[in-house]
């Protein structure tokens, strides 16, 4: 095996990231999130320029001058988001800008059609490369990128949480292109939260940890509590503030929701003062019940109550008014509105409540931003800086500020401590803790095992749009919410 | 084997510096300050200008004709300012001011009574507005392509309604708003009227919950609606409403001019967004404020004076409202515009890095 | 559970192969809808069968069909050019000027001078589109105003005369080539080549590209600002055509030349199938299109409908146009997960 591609770079939010890839291997990155796994990748993908160290690519020092420079070395990148062309057919996704030509320089559309199919044959993948690309699965979408990649004769290939929204069948599938890949000599370079897949595909293993590189080894040299400690740098059950509570009367009770495609037949409740915890893979339907039951998406069958009230096909105004708050996954386009003030933004969901009459005025906004900003501890400039400014940290502190000062019974929270600092962290929560111990019932949606465990009363494991198993905090464990979640069971 | 998951997929917000999107003012928020100063030095020049033109140019003839010949544009920049601060555009204005005037001069003609009449064109108006509303938030269309179809629609009806006839002699209490002033000031019914609403329309905007809303829906839409904002029902109330004032302005220039038909106002909705977008509001939505629009009305109103004075014919006029509309949006986007260039440069990757920055 | 892997992981043919055929199936239903209009009015006006008033619509369609070939380009990438009819109305005022005031004028250097003139346009407003970021609906908004404006400057109180205007050159207005008027004939022709181009060339390929995932096209390395740009000419050029082809047909000129147009030329793009927010449609389409609202036009004059319905009901046209296509393409994407779903064993 030749050495393929070794990174060294340094920028701000990097400060010693080194990787080394060899052709045929399938290398997994992992570190947890603000290791600087995505700074790496993205340097290594030509996006931003290293500013320290050296990027040798097949023996010669490279300065690539974007993500085109990049793809005609021949390293591609598969995003979590992949970034097809709906309007055009897979064939042409493939191919664009380098379709192969005939006759005057037009563009041969059966010889691409025969390469693409050629490629998809290679992969032991079977999608017809005349359909549009809108509408297809995300595996397919991964698949169809791959194409892509092969098709540039790329050397090196990145994938970003390839399975995080797959089902266990095109995890093999995929798992089985990667096997192909690398015998062709392709570097495979894995970014994975999930352990188990890392061991099953990879050779080696790069861990990084607070913007810098931690160790390389052999994925057979090394055990799992020696990388969890390594990417954590600490011991895990040292995090989370739990405090014992009685749990109160039924909050919200969900029964037999369904949405075909979705979810089905989901039932379960929450009582005041419990955190229950919703866990399960990204893409088992998590996120999609909770907007269910806040009334952003319908659902076909099933109902929703609150505090024993049944709640009609709701919007978010009625969940609000029956007493629900909402804190999504995505902060800055569903959470934020990022160039409104902190003032603003902590109002957004208390405007008629600040109103004297029709009139609403920026210093009731404030007063009510300036109080909760005390509670929280939020660090800020001035309550008229845009939240954009803020730290990730500080934004989400600012989201549960928006729904707390409309005194919710019921707190749905998504991903609470996603792209948060590890200080932030544990402050949010402190501040979900103290939620419950005031009598708010939590529904927490996270794919952090040890925050489930550390958090929750209860655990509910969503496996492919269903309920899998339901645990209380004594009888879990990280082992049986994946076992749960994964279907082993 | 231990499963072990740790963290979650998306790594956002932390290490990324927030990319530029498209609504973050090169100047930050003072941007808007500034372009509402930018404003009234040119109202200070151009009444400096109109003094320098003609030396009566401050009588009370001028200020007449100014409100007469700008008070509808002004009056139908209210509610288009609001449509476009939540994103969205409504190019159907005038063409409901066409229709409500050929619907007033045909019902008119078949001696419906003065009152009942108008108030019939008022929901002409209010239907238009529905559909307009209806289309863009039931249905989900881009209200660029609805309202274009809604324009030539309205158009069409007015011609079917009133073919080229051309009605006159509209008796009724109305019929000295195009002739006299306000009593007791220079000013004309229109310009008044438009005082008025701008007022509603400027505490609504800015100082209550529905304002507010207002600004979210442009900036960040799908963070409002998770707010518990009604976006749907703000937008269609907004076009609703923008029906009905087009339709009552259709029935204030029936009486100014003391004719309808079917061309009325032909061309006019280019002027309303070029009022709008030159008095500060982006055409993104989310940023502008009432102040803005007010100063621009004015101070294009009396420069469109100052033109007629100088008999610069009304088709050269319509080069300034180009070269106003491009000015208005060209020199804060070229900041912007030049920034990345020069960002681009320097990084050149930065171009292709926004998608990255949400991916990885 | 879930079925094989080949049955769980790709889709199966038939639901896009469904979806193909509906965009060449919107080609076909607006040659059909043509077909029915002209079927109906021959039947309450059997004297609509002549070969005379297909050609008048073909005649009176020819301008609006170019225009929208360039449009259609434009749109494509997710812009809009709304300066199109006072481009036409310019180039064809110059154009007549030029012949006024040269009595030895030549046909060829007309041609030149109109299509400059409208590319000079274009390419001003696709260089600040492209510079300056800002939205082409505003852009060209404000072009249509600056253009219509100096036209009136110059026009001011002219009005091309016919006298002057070369013989030869009017006979392309009015003179036929095995029945099709020749006024038709170049922008069919037009339609044609470019329509080809969008489908076969790589360059044009990467136009829909742009409209459909503008962020996705600068990562794959498209040059986009160049791309776009080159739409905004070749729009202005057809439209500064557009302007000869007016003249000759009309062989008069005033300042009002081409004022509405852009509207109809949109309506046709929508029409006929273009997206309006870009990535998807065809010049055939756009051109069908055209050539649909024209037949209405005509049909309602011979059927002694007021000829007034004609833009109400152009409106409702792409009002009801892209309201189905938003219809179709919900559940077609329902349909999509509801398959994707069961595929992988819900």
């Amino acid at each position: 095996m030749e050495g393929v591609a070794k990174y060294f770079g340094a920028v701000v939010a990097l400060a010693n990231g080194s990787i080394e890839l060899f052709a045929g291997e399938a290398h997994a990155l992992l570190g947890e999130n603000g290791a600087g796994k995505s700074t790496l990748v993205k340097i290594i993908a030509g996006v931003y320029p290293a500013d320290r160290g050296t990027y040798v690519f097949d023996g010669q020092v490279r300065h690539f001058h974007g993500p085109h420079d990049s793809q005609e070395a021949g390293i591609a990148v598969i995003y979590q988001e992949p970034t097809l062309f709906d309007d055009l057919n897979v064939a042409e996704n493939i191919y664009l800008g380098r379709q192969p030509l005939g006759f005057g320089r037009r563009i041969n559309r059966r010889e691409m059609r025969k390469q693409s199919r050629a490629i998809f044959g290679q992969l032991g993948v079977d999608i017809d490369p005349n359909r549009k690309a809108k509408g297809l699965s995300v595996a397919d979408q991964q698949m169809v990128e791959i194409a892509k990649a092969l098709s540039k004769d790329a050397r090196v290939v990145v994938m970003d949480e390839p399975t995080a929204a797959l089902s266990p069948e095109e995890v093999r599938r995929l798992f089985t292109v990667v096997a192909n890949l690398r015998q062709r000599g392709v570097a495979i370079l894995f970014i994975s939260h999930r352990l188990e897949e890392v061991y099953e595909i990879c050779q080696r293993v790069t861990i990084m940890r607070d913007g810098s590189f931690v160790r390389t080894d052999l994925i057979g040299d090394i055990k799992i509590e020696e990388i969890v400690r390594s990417m954590v740098g600490r011991d895990l059950s040292t995090l989370f503030p739990k405090s014992a509570i009685e749990a109160g009367a039924e909050v919200l009770r969900v029964e037999r929701l369904t949405r075909e495609g979705t979810f089905y037949d989901i039932s379960f409740s929450v009582n005041a003062g419990e955190i229950v915890a919703l866990s399960g893979l990204v893409g088992s339907g998590r996120t999609e019940i909770a907007r269910a039951i806040f009334g952003i998406d319908k659902y076909d069958a099933g109902s929703v109550f609150v505090n024993g009230a049944k709640l009609k096909k709701s919007s978010p105004l009625r969940a609000m008014h029956a007493g629900m708050g909402f804190v999504p996954e995505d902060r800055r386009q569903q959470g934020l509105v990022m160039d409104f003030g902190i003032d603003h933004n902590v109002a957004l969901a208390s405007l008629e409540r600040l109103s004297h009459g029709l009139l609403l005025f920026r210093n009731a906004e404030q007063t009510l931003a300036a109080d909760w900003a005390l509670k929280l501890r939020l660090k800020y400039g001035k309550l008229t800086d845009e939240v954009n400014t803020l730290s990730g940290g500080n934004q989400q502190k600012v989201v549960l500020a928006k729904w707390l000062a409309g005194q919710p019974k019921l707190i749905i929270v998504d991903e609470p401590t996603r792209g948060i600092d590890v200080g932030t962290k544990s402050e949010v929560h402190r501040i979900i803790d103290d939620l419950a111990q005031s009598g708010v019932a939590v529904l927490m949606i996270s794919s952090e095992l040890p925050e489930i465990l550390g958090m929750a009363d209860r655990v509910l494991v969503m496996r492919e749009g269903r309920l899998a198993a339901t645990m209380n905090r004594s009888d879990a464990t990280q082992e049986k919410v994946m076992l749960a979640a994964t279907g082993q069971v | 084997m231990p499963h072990v998951a740790i963290s979650s997929p998306l790594e956002s917000n932390e290490e990324t510096p927030a990319p530029l999107e498209k609504h973050s003012a090169p100047f930050g928020r003072h941007s808007l300050v500034r372009w509402e100063s930018a404003l009234v030095l040119f109202l200070i020049f151009d009444i400096f200008y109109g003094g320098i033109t003609a030396p009566d140019f401050f009588s009370q003839n001028t200020i007449f004709f100014a409100g007469i010949n700008f008070g509808l544009i002004a009056i139908m920049a209210l509610p288009e300012m609001l449509i476009i601060t939540t994103g969205e555009i409504d190019l159907s204005v005038a063409a409901m001011l066409g229709l409500s005037c050929a619907s007033f001069g045909y019902l008119f003609e078949h001696h419906v009574e003065v009152f009942l009449a108008m108030i019939l064109t008022l929901g002409v108006g209010a239907l238009g507005g529905a559909l307009n509303g209806f289309l863009v938030t039931r249905v989900g269309l881009p209200s660029i392509a609805v309202t274009i179809g809604t324009l030539t629609m309205f158009r069409g009806l007015a011609e079917v309604i009133l073919g080229t006839n051309e009605i006159t002699g509209f008796g009724g209490p109305w019929t000295d708003v195009g002739t006299n002033t306000i009593p007791g000031t220079p000013f004309a019914w229109a310009f008044g009227i438009f005082v008025v609403l701008a007022l509603i329309y400027g505490v609504v905007l800015h100082f209550t919950s529905t304002g507010r809303s207002i600004f979210a829906i442009g900036l960040q839409e799908e963070a409002a609606f998770f707010s518990g904002i009604r976006v749907k029902r703000i937008k269609f109330n907004l076009y609703l409403l923008s029906g009905i004032v087009c339709s009552f302005v259709g029935l204030l220039y029936t009486y100014e001019t003391n004719t309808a038909r079917y061309d009325a106002g032909t061309g006019l909705e280019l002027n309303v967004v070029a009022i709008v977008l030159f008095g500060g509001v982006s055409i993104f939505g989310g940023r502008g404020s009432l102040l803005g629009v007010v100063l621009s009305v004015i101070a294009v109103g009396i420069f469109d004076q100052i033109l007629s004075i100088k008999n610069v014919s009304s088709q050269e006029q319509s080069i300034v409202f180009g070269i106003l509309l491009l000015a208005s949006v060209v020199l804060p986007n070229s900041a912007r515009g030049y920034r990345a260039i020069r960002q681009r440069f320097r990084r050149e990757a930065s171009a292709g890095s926004s998608t990255l920055e949400a991916n990885l | 559970m879930s079925v094989t892997d080949e049955v769980a992981l790709s889709e199966p043919v038939k639901s896009h192969r469904i979806a193909e055929t509906l965009s060449r199936a919107r080609e076909l239903a607006i040659v059909a809808v043509i077909l029915v209009i002209f079927a109906i009015t021959t039947i309450k006006s059997p004297d609509f069968a002549h070969l005379t008033s297909m050609q008048q619509v073909l005649t009176n369609a020819s301008l609006f069909t170019l225009l929208a070939v360039g449009e259609t380009m434009v749109i494509v990438t997710r812009n809009v050019d709304l300066s199109v009819g006072s481009t036409l109305g310019i180039s064809a005022f110059l154009v007549g000027d030029y012949f006024t005031h040269n009595a030895h004028a030549s046909i060829v250097l007309a041609f030149v001078i109109g299509i400059g003139v409208g590319a000079f346009c274009g390419a001003v407003i696709g260089l600040i589109v492209t510079v300056t970021k800002v939205p082409s609906l505003v852009v060209s908004l404000a072009a249509l105003y600056i253009i219509r404006g100096i036209l009136n400057i110059i026009g001011l109180g002219i009005q091309i005369e016919p006298t002057a205007i070369p013989l030869s050159f009017q006979k392309i207005g009015f003179e036929t080539f095995a029945g099709i008027p020749w006024i038709f004939i170049i922008p069919a022709v037009v339609a044609l080549v470019v329509g080809f181009s969008m489908r076969s060339f790589r360059s044009m390929r990467e136009l829909y590209a742009i409209g459909s995932n503008p962020a996705a096209a600068q990562l794959a390395g498209v040059p986009v600002a160049r791309r776009v740009f080159t739409a905004f000419l070749l729009s202005g050029s057809l439209a500064g055509l557009g302007g000869v082809l007016f003249l000759s047909e009309f062989a008069t000129v005033n300042a009002t030349a081409g004022s509405g147009y852009e509207l109809l030329v949109v309506a046709s793009c929508v029409i006929g199938g273009v997206a309006i927010f870009g990535g998807s449609g065809t010049v055939i389409g756009a051109a069908l299109g055209a050539i649909l609202l024209q037949i209405i036009n005509q049909s309602l004059v011979v059927i002694n409908v007021s000829p007034f319905w004609d833009s109400a009901l152009a409106g409702a046209l792409i009002l009801v146009t892209v309201s189905f296509d938003r219809l179709l393409s919900n559940r077609a994407t329902l349909a999509l997960r509801l398959k994707g779903s069961a595929a992988r064993g819900d």
